[in-house]
């Protein structure tokens, strides 16, 4: 299980950098999008992975970490205003300049 | 040497009055001009009556300090010190400002209201009083910076002019590159000597000299006394700075910033001299320094420029009297600092006035001056007089002593420094001698802008009294000004006074000789000027200024050039650098950092779920990277995304998390399909081969790098801090959901810090949309004309049932998110699921009236909720965020628990709605304006 996560969270990095790096400002938004999870996926692994532990409290169970979870959660939402304050400040820029480049005035 | 009172609070009130009174003139200003120059005159006259009160231990040669911890780590203390050469430098700062206070209420136009000239004078002064009172050299520099900084205000003070900018540029460039050379100075003196403290460093004279350190430290404290008091070859600015408006001349250029760098010499004197590297530097620049900048000043035609250079020339000969290195040279310096203080601000205040009476200080135009102004003439000759040494003048007996000096001095060069004095004495005689016959005789003015006349009265009145101080120290020295040369030149050497008087007249001897020699050769050189200037005539121009300009804008280019190699404007190589670095960085770590257990993953067996999700993971993420041209397919497998990974938070124990980011996905999505339809259609040309493999090269990297980085995290023990959470989740916070406890009560602090993230999300993302118009495309990327029935009537009827029903969901999800998965952060996302839903369904027209237009009264709201929730518990005597929980028993619904921190989630839940709701509706609304805008109804 550890190594099938360490897998995904490294491809969602690789194709999340690549797109990144993408001179129009939707790849790059998906990418930031791709870059998140695999982010978050990160921080959450660093509770280590249990199964059937949810952080509930019952009688007689065992919890898995609480505290990244936590983290994670907020991450969460704050990634998603992230993503739609940089779709703004594209179409923004689209309006501004009249190009979707992330560097506007070039062209590749 | 006694050290009484061991800490004067009177010392330290000194520059805490200039310092606060340096505002003073332009709060005052509105008053009038009479009372900003009353307001300056009163704050110098102030400190000058504290350091009378002071002056009577120091006239008896003892030091008095004030002391006050200020960064003891450092060795930084805020200490003074006030001795007999602090004391002469302060009757100098406050003496010659008073005069140029009350000449520059006369000097300056009418209409300039004198409050900001009298603040930054004021400013500079306080800066100049903290160098010569500093006791710590650390505390030295920060006065020291000060003045160059103040000085640099002076100097552009008529910053309409582009010669005063780039003037006042130069002399910060020369004077603040000085600086920070004098900074390391003494942070290497302070390594010898292990403080930073004065006293401490004059003490160990021995100890510094023999320290390996000694050399560099040297050069780079004399680097920056040097350049502060214009010596060869950094004296460029001073001539240039001439630009600054003469009462600035008369006391930055005479009397005070020129001599920080000479009272610097003198103060350090005991800790540097007596070395042969300090006779050959010091000795060395003074001697070329009087000598070269005396001969240039005869060739200027500016007033203000030959008494610039004459000034260098005069710093040049200070300098050299410390080079010198015996008592009685320094004591020569310290007296030609005083006589040159004085006959130099009266000379610089005639020039004033000249200028001010004619309307130019050419040399060539201005002539005959004496028919026009025979008082101010006959006072400037006599200051003149003083400059080239005349006997009966105090000019004369510090240049007699330097003479008596240069005689006596035997090794290692006998004949030459004799030789050296009576040239340069004929070159001051010289230059004075033009000054005088240009100005005030030779013929009539030519063309002059103005009529002259003798000044207002109180213009020249201080002109008056320093030309009288000039005859009083010139005639009865010892009646006047030697209680104070004792005192100064004691603190200077720190031990005994040689036996030396001072006296107009001791008898027929060589350095009498001299100085008729030089009276009579400087007269000749003045009588061969024709030749000599037609000689000059034809040398090759020398610019040091141009020069320095040019120097200055190869410097700001290629540190220009620098810049853009990182900074070129390109998002795309930002991202790339950043993305190369981080890459080095964990690398470096990694290998540089203690040996890790390397990986040993403690298996979790992987089912066929497991296996399942991750290749749809992986189908998604790799095939929306392959085909992000294909927007619309992109979008989609982005979402399959979002779901394994929503999938594998709930297979890992995390139902808060799945909950969570299954709603962002649907927002996700809906923000996405809107960006979409505004993007122009066509697709972004393909990169170039170099590039693409670049771009992989680095995701390849970055990917290997974070899936090695997880592993050896896996690997590694697990530590959590989590026990105590788990332990006090129900009986201190009141809930089962331990997720939902830590955001909303144990660290609702960093909740509360992130939902303020959020709401400024939603501010900005309205500032960005404000007055925002796209094109609303009537074709699809593929061609296809977008559909007219934009909210089809089935979606419609459907979703506007389901809202109150969403709506209960999201309250139930609210409720019982304290003891089950859910809670503020889950039920906001899918009440604004919801709300989206409504306008998507139903369009804008219909949904707008329905909600609230603006976000910040609610955001507000939001952030009130839970902070107010969090201030509750002060009347309770508990800290910020502190939460209470009990069981209500509510009819039907029975027994609830209510806990405080519900209300807090309560401002999260009201915050996470507006914040989505802003966004994705905003987006929504730009196409009612597009469409409104280009093509009318759809």
């Amino acid at each position: 299980m550890e190594a099938l996560l360490a897998s995904a969270i490294g491809v969602l990095t690789a194709c999340g950098v690549f797109l990144i790096l993408r001179a129009r400002t939707f790849p790059v938004l998906l990418g930031l999008t791709l870059l998140s999870y695999a982010v978050n996926l990160f921080l959450f692994a660093s509770g280590r992975l249990h199964l059937d532990a949810p952080p509930l409290i019952r009688a007689g169970a065992s919890y898995t970490d609480p505290l990244p979870q936590a983290l994670v959660l907020t991450a969460i939402v704050i990634g998603f205003g992230m993503t739609g304050y940089l779709a703004m400040l594209a179409l923004r820029a689209l309006a501004e300049a009249g190009d979707d480049h992330v560097d506007p005035g070039k062209d590749s | 040497m006694a050290h009484s009172h061991d800490s004067n609070l009177l010392l330290a009130a000194i520059p805490a009055l200039a310092f606060a009174g340096c505002l003073l003139p332009l709060l005052l200003q509105r008053c009038g001009r009479a009372v900003a120059a009353i307001a300056a005159a009163a704050v110098m006259a102030g400190c000058l009556g504290l350091l009378l009160r002071l002056a009577a231990a120091a006239f008896a040669g003892q030091t008095q300090f004030f002391r006050l911890a200020w960064l003891p780590a450092w060795g930084l203390d805020f200490s003074l010190r006030l001795d007999g050469l602090g004391l002469l430098f302060c009757l100098l700062i406050l003496g010659i400002g008073l005069l140029v206070v009350l000449y520059a209420a006369w000097y300056l136009p009418e209409e300039d209201r004198l409050g900001r000239f009298y603040s930054i004078l004021l400013l500079f002064m306080a800066a100049m009083l903290g160098v010569v009172l500093a006791e710590n050299l650390l505390l030295l520099l920060v006065f020291w910076e000060i003045t160059s900084l103040s000085s640099f205000l002076l100097v552009a003070y008529r910053s309409d002019r582009h010669e005063s900018r780039i003037s006042a540029r130069m002399a910060l460039a020369v004077t603040g590159g000085g600086g920070l050379a004098l900074f390391a100075g003494i942070l290497l003196l302070g390594e010898i000597v292990g403080s930073h403290e004065l006293s401490a460093i004059l003490d160990a004279g021995e100890r510094i000299r023999s320290s390996p350190l000694y050399t560099p430290a040297l050069l780079l404290i004399l680097l920056g006394a040097f350049t502060k008091s214009a010596q060869f070859p950094f004296h460029f600015w001073l001539p240039n700075a001439m630009a600054a408006p003469t009462p600035v001349s008369a006391y930055l250029h005479s009397a005070t910033m020129v001599k920080a760098g000479v009272f610097l010499l003198a103060r350090l004197y005991p800790a540097l001299g007596s070395s042969d590297l300090w006779f050959w530097l010091v000795g060395g620049t003074g001697a070329v320094t009087l000598v070269y900048a005396a001969a240039i000043a005869l060739f200027r035609n500016d007033i203000k420029g030959l008494l610039a250079y004459s000034t260098i020339s005069h710093l040049g000969l200070i300098t050299l009297l410390f080079g010198l290195d015996t008592p009685l040279s320094v004591i020569a310096g310290i007296f030609h600092i005083i006589n040159h203080a004085i006959f130099k601000a009266s000379l610089f205040m005639a020039a004033g006035i000249v200028d001010h009476e004619c309307g130019t200080r050419d040399m060539r135009r201005v002539n005959g001056m004496f028919r026009y102004m025979p008082i101010t003439a006959t006072l400037a000759i006599i200051a003149a007089g003083s400059m080239a040494g005349v006997p009966l003048l105090n000019g004369f007996l510090s240049k007699e002593m330097f003479f008596a000096e240069a005689v006596s001095y035997s090794e290692p060069i006998s004949w030459a420094l004799p030789l050296l004095a009576t040239v340069a004495g004929m070159l001051a005689v010289a230059y004075s001698a033009r000054f005088v016959h240009d100005v005030f005789f030779n013929g009539e003015p030519v063309d002059l802008p103005r009529q002259p006349h003798e000044p207002p009265r109180w213009m020249r009145a201080p002109i008056e009294l320093l030309v009288l101080l000039c005859l009083l120290v010139g005639v009865v020295p010892a009646w006047t000004v030697a209680p104070l040369l004792d005192a100064a030149a004691g603190a200077a050497l720190q031990g005994p006074l040689p036996d030396f008087h001072l006296a107009l007249w001791h008898g027929f001897n060589k350095p009498l000789l001299m100085s008729l020699l030089a009276l009579a050769g400087g007269v000749l050189i003045y009588a061969l000027r024709r030749p000599l200037f037609a000689w000059q005539e034809q040398l090759p121009p020398m610019h040091p200024r141009t020069a320095f300009e040019r120097f200055y804008r190869l410097l700001a280019l290629s540190a220009r050039r620098c810049v853009f190699l990182l900074d070129n404007g390109s998002l795309q190589r930002y991202s790339a650098l950043l993305f190369a670095f981080v890459f080095v960085l964990a690398t470096w770590a990694h290998l540089s950092g203690p040996p890790g257990g390397g990986i040993s993953v403690p298996a979790l067996v992987a089912d066929e779920a497991a296996v399942a999700a991750l290749c749809v993971l992986l189908l998604g993420t790799v095939g929306a990277t392959a085909l992000y041209r294909e927007r619309l397919l992109a979008v989609i497998l982005v979402s399959l995304v979002g779901l394994a990974v929503t999938l594998t938070f709930i297979r890992l124990s995390a139902p808060d998390l799945a909950l969570t980011q299954l709603a962002v996905e649907m927002g996700t999505i809906i923000l996405m399909l809107l960006v979409l339809y505004y993007l122009p259609p066509r697709s972004a040309p393909k990169s170039s081969a170099a590039r693409l493999s670049r771009d992989l090269l680095l995701a390849l990297l970055a990917g290997g790098g974070m899936a090695l980085l997880t592993l050896l995290m896996l690997s590694a023990p697990a530590a959590s801090i989590s026990g105590f959470y788990l332990q006090q989740s129900v009986p201190g916070g009141g809930g089962a959901n331990v997720v939902n406890v830590i955001l909303v009560d144990f660290r609702g602090f960093d909740t509360l810090g992130e939902i303020t993230v959020l709401a400024m999300v939603a501010l900005a993302s309205q500032a960005l949309l404000e007055r925002l118009t796209l094109r609303s495309p009537a074709h699809d990327a593929d061609g296809r004309r977008w559909d007219r029935d934009v909210h089809p009537l089935f979606l419609a009827m459907l979703t506007r049932p389901l809202l109150p029903l969403a709506l209960t969901v999201s309250v139930y999800i609210f409720l019982r998110g304290h003891n089950v998965p859910g809670g503020g952060f889950v039920a906001g996302l899918i009440t604004s699921v919801a709300l989206v839903m409504q306008y998507l369904a139903n369009g804008i027209d219909f949904a707008q009236p329905r909600l609230p237009a603006r976000p910040a009264p609610l955001l507000a709201v939001g952030l009130l909720l839970a902070a107010g929730i969090g201030v509750a518990s002060w009347p309770f005597g508990r800290p910020f965020l502190t939460s209470a929980h009990g069981h209500v028993q509510l009819p039907l619904l029975g027994d609830i628990e209510l806990a405080s921190a519900m209300v807090f989630d309560l401002g999260v839940y009201v915050v996470v709605v507006t914040v989505v709701v802003t966004i994705l509706a905003g987006l929504g609304r730009l196409s009612l304006r597009a469409r409104s805008g280009n093509e009318g109804p759809a």
